[in-house]
């Protein structure tokens, strides 16, 4: 994986199955810093030892955020138990690739208030085009 | 409608029970049985974030559980009872009611073997499950509905694999 960036890990994904892996991936082949972001699968893992592998994750990397696909996954359920209590790290679930592109580059940013404006672009990035609803398909 | 589902997964309320089942079985409320989770507000708050908002998920001890069952059976929508363990599941086994048995997802964990990606059992799970099957209790494994069902004599034989 390239880096083109300057900094080191900045934050976590994770995910079911490949999604955190292919979407760091795209995230490197769009900017050439995937190298902050890490990406962790939880395949075959109870919740328990889902909650152990990414409190050791962010304890080897010292990241301070934390996206994750989906607001029921059992990846965002253990974020959130690992985040209680703690006051200076950030979920953001639901995250999709123009969030991570806006937050490879805000590296000028501490990294929780990258994440934050990064939720906010990628929430605006989703556009639809084609019919209009209630059009009859053929 | 009634109870279209009885699921032990120790993931509890996810992604697969979310979206994954509930969706295409237009499930509408979740019957969540486990002791520790049925007395903290904030493990029942984590949990029903993850929910959408149409549907309701009732946090019940197993005693509970026993009690009110019925009254859920007979709701009028689509429900799932969920629990997060084999001993659960049995107790609401034997409080009568329940002939059929979803393994969702029962995770590695020190002195169980892998029958499945997502089913690891050790020797007292298996033999509450064939307890279970004994006793005319159809016991399968399936995490998402367009998986195969694979019933309990060929997870337990090694022939799902």
């Amino acid at each position: 994986m390239s880096d083109g960036s300057t900094s080191g890990p900045r934050a976590i994904v994770a995910g079911h199955g490949d999604f955190a892996q292919g979407l760091v991936s795209a995230v490197d082949v769009i900017t050439g810093r995937g190298a902050q972001l890490i990406p962790v699968a939880v395949p075959g893992l109870c919740a328990e030892d889902i909650e152990k592998l990414i409190r050791s994750r962010m304890q080897e990397s010292g990241v301070k955020v934390i996206f994750t696909d989906l607001q029921a996954g059992s990846c965002t359920m253990a974020a959130r138990r690992i985040l209680r209590g703690v006051d200076d790290a950030v979920l953001i679930a639901g995250v999709n690739l123009p969030t991570l592109l806006d937050f490879v580059f805000a590296e000028q940013m501490p990294a929780v208030d990258a994440a934050r404006h990064s939720a906010e672009r990628g929430r605006i990035a989703i556009t639809v085009v084609g019919a209009p609803a209630g059009v009859k398909q053929a | 409608m009634t109870l279209v589902l009885h699921r032990i997964d120790d993931r509890l309320i996810h992604g697969q029970v979310v979206v994954g089942w509930a969706q295409p079985l237009d499930v509408r409320f979740i019957v969540l049985v486990d002791d520790e989770v049925a007395t903290s507000e904030w493990e029942q708050e984590l949990y029903r974030m993850g929910v959408p908002p149409n549907m309701d998920v009732y946090f019940l001890t197993v005693a509970k559980a026993i009690d009110e069952l019925p009254r859920y059976r007979a709701d009028v929508r689509h429900g799932i009872l969920l629990t997060g363990d084999i001993g659960t599941m049995r107790q609401l086994v034997d409080a009568g009611g329940i002939s059929s048995i979803n393994l969702g997802g029962i995770h590695h964990r020190a002195g169980r073997t892998q029958r499945l990606r997502y089913v690891f059992l050790n020797d007292q799970e298996e033999s509450a499950l064939r307890d279970l099957a004994t006793r005319g209790v159809a016991v399968s494994a399936q995490d998402v509905p367009g998986a195969r069902p694979i019933p309990l004599d060929d997870l337990l034989h090694g022939v799902a694999s």
